[in-house]
């Protein structure tokens, strides 16, 4: 009986734990959704602000997001695959890399402000990209380097030596085997790595303050050249700056919901192709 | 009997690290012949096996000393590439280990790695090996489904096909049947026999009357040493060590 009774007491601890992370995560998405629909509107997703961005809609604020976001993956992602397969299938195990490796973790932990600096100072001043796409874009991929690596490391190392061998064995060379074999089974994982950073990547604004985000700009982005408005960076302006805080901040609320969804597109599309591979060959 | 010696091993010895895992072995490989190892867990025989095929390079510390001969060719010198020494010597391996491809795809990628592009010739030499492995009847009308959804036994064959495709010299079995029932087990080992025909093959067996049954010639490995080899008759009823009778009679092991 009295066994019963702290096992029960147990559960409901871990319960009112769970209920209290629900309900900390369900409120947020409450609030957001309660006080930005109502400016959501077709207009808000096809149009460019005006009058002082208390009309219109986000249409560039969207776009601009997702040229960014797009641009630190494609970035990012090449490089840290290429990164992750030299550290876990090329590199002998050395004090070197495994001070590589620790660095790489390491880069996870800098304050996202700190990138924001580090692109302002390398791509925007250095490199003369100026507050543009690019600058950005490389300044998120940055960011988004140790995720990528340190999941694909995770996927590589998982990928059973068995297999290897057996590709190997029948006289394929280490390049072969890896391009071949690991590459795709590793895949999954690698995408779910794609999936987090995708989230953190378009929600970031300290990173994109001194190298992408603009104000206001007039429409769409031209080139990678040039300024953008992007989500986060909107809702913060929206709320510091301008002159009609009352009106701007439903907005904000709007694009607050509509970041929100973004992401959450995009996340369930990356899981829906990792799950469409795990189904055709697990 | 006079036969020729496909593979030769000359005075090997082997480390991991610090550990001698094989001790001045020197054992002889004969074409179109079976050649067993048999021997207790850790006894260096799965070990033995892999230094055929080079596999050993892919573990890091290791130490190899002595040489192994492929017809005249040593192949550990250091003009000889470890790829061409595998195109040679094709390796089954003690879990069925297939890729997470379908089944065709599995058959066709040590051609494809090998540099062949002919699609008909492909196509003509997948079936050719799935029918080789004696599977080609289970399979012919699921070809790009994926190998993971074959049963352990079918995936097995599935391997040896796989091996048969690349057309190697000899084949390596590392106890090919460890993680199979008896049926499949029988199944493999008469297609063990049949390959002879065309294959010199070494079997790494934990099963002594598997042995006894596939085998032309059998080594008894100890401890990293080849206590015994002969012609498998005369080590199953004739040993002429004692510890090789101890461990067929079942005293240890």
């Amino acid at each position: 009986m009295k066994k019963d009774f702290s096992q029960n007491l147990g559960f409901f601890g871990l319960f009112v734990c769970m209920a209290a992370t629900i309900l900390a995560l369900g409120s947020i998405i409450y609030f957001i959704v309660v006080r930005g629909f109502g400016v959501l509107s077709w207009n808000f997703f096809t149009q460019v602000p005006y009058s002082a961005m208390t009309k219109g809609g986000i249409a560039p604020v969207i776009v601009g997001t997702f040229y960014i976001t797009l641009g630190a993956i494609i970035f990012a992602l090449p490089l840290g695959l290429a990164c992750a397969i030299y550290i876990c299938e090329y590199s002998p195990k050395s004090i070197v890399v495994n001070i590589i490796r620790i660095s790489i973790n390491n880069l996870a932990g800098v304050p996202s402000v700190v990138f924001g600096l580090f692109g302002l100072a390398v791509f925007v001043k250095f490199f003369g990209f100026g507050v543009s796409i690019l600058s950005g874009s490389l300044t998120l991929g940055i960011l988004a380097l140790p995720m990528i690596i340190s999941s694909a490391q995770e996927a590589l190392l998982a990928v059973p030596q068995s297999i290897r061998e057996a590709s190997f064995s029948l006289g394929a060379t280490k390049w072969e085997t890896i391009r071949n074999i690991v590459l795709p089974t590793a895949l999954p994982g690698v995408l779910t790595g794609v999936i987090l950073s995708i989230g953190r990547v378009a929600g970031e604004t300290a990173p994109i303050i001194f190298t992408a985000a603009a104000f206001y700009t007039r429409g769409y982005p031209r080139s990678i050249f040039s300024e953008v408005m992007a989500l986060p960076y909107h809702i913060y302006a929206l709320m510091t700056e301008g002159a009609h805080p009352d009106k701007q901040r439903m907005i904000a609320y709007g694009c607050s919901l509509v970041l929100l969804f973004l992401v959450l597109l995009i996340s369930a599309f990356a899981i829906f192709l990792r799950q469409r591979q795990r189904s055709s060959y697990g | 009997m006079d036969n020729k010696i496909k593979m030769r091993a000359k005075n090997v010895d082997f480390f991991y690290g610090k550990n001698q895992a094989l001790k001045n072995v020197s054992l002889d490989v004969y074409a179109n012949h079976v050649t067993a190892m048999i021997g207790p867990s850790g006894c260096g025989k799965s070990t033995f096996i892999r230094l055929f095929n080079r596999m050993n390079e892919l573990v890091s510390h290791t130490t190899l000393k002595g040489e192994i001969f492929l017809d005249d060719l040593e192949i550990n010198s250091p003009l000889v590439d470890a790829v061409d020494i595998r195109r040679r010597v094709g390796m089954v391996f003690q879990k069925p280990n297939p890729f997470p491809k379908s089944i065709f795809e599995n058959i066709s990628y040590g051609l494809k790695v090998n540099g062949v592009k002919d699609k008909v010739f492909i196509e003509q030499k997948v079936e050719d090996s799935l029918k080789k492995a004696v599977i080609w009847g289970e399979v012919k009308d699921r070809l790009n489904d994926s190998a993971l959804k074959l049963s352990g036994g079918q995936q097995q064959r599935l391997c040896i096909a796989r091996c048969l495709a690349v057309e190697t010299e000899v084949i390596l079995f590392d106890e090919p049947c460890a993680s199979l029932d008896p049926i499949s087990t029988a199944k493999i080992e008469e297609l063990i026999l049949e390959l002879k025909k065309d294959y010199s093959i070494v079997i790494v067996t934990h099963n002594m009357q598997q042995a006894a049954r596939v085998s032309d010639y059998t080594g008894f490995f100890l401890l990293g040493e080849l206590v015994e080899f002969g012609k498998t008759q005369d080590i199953f009823t004739a040993p002429k060590d004692k510890r090789t009778e101890a461990y067929i009679t079942g005293r240890f092991g």
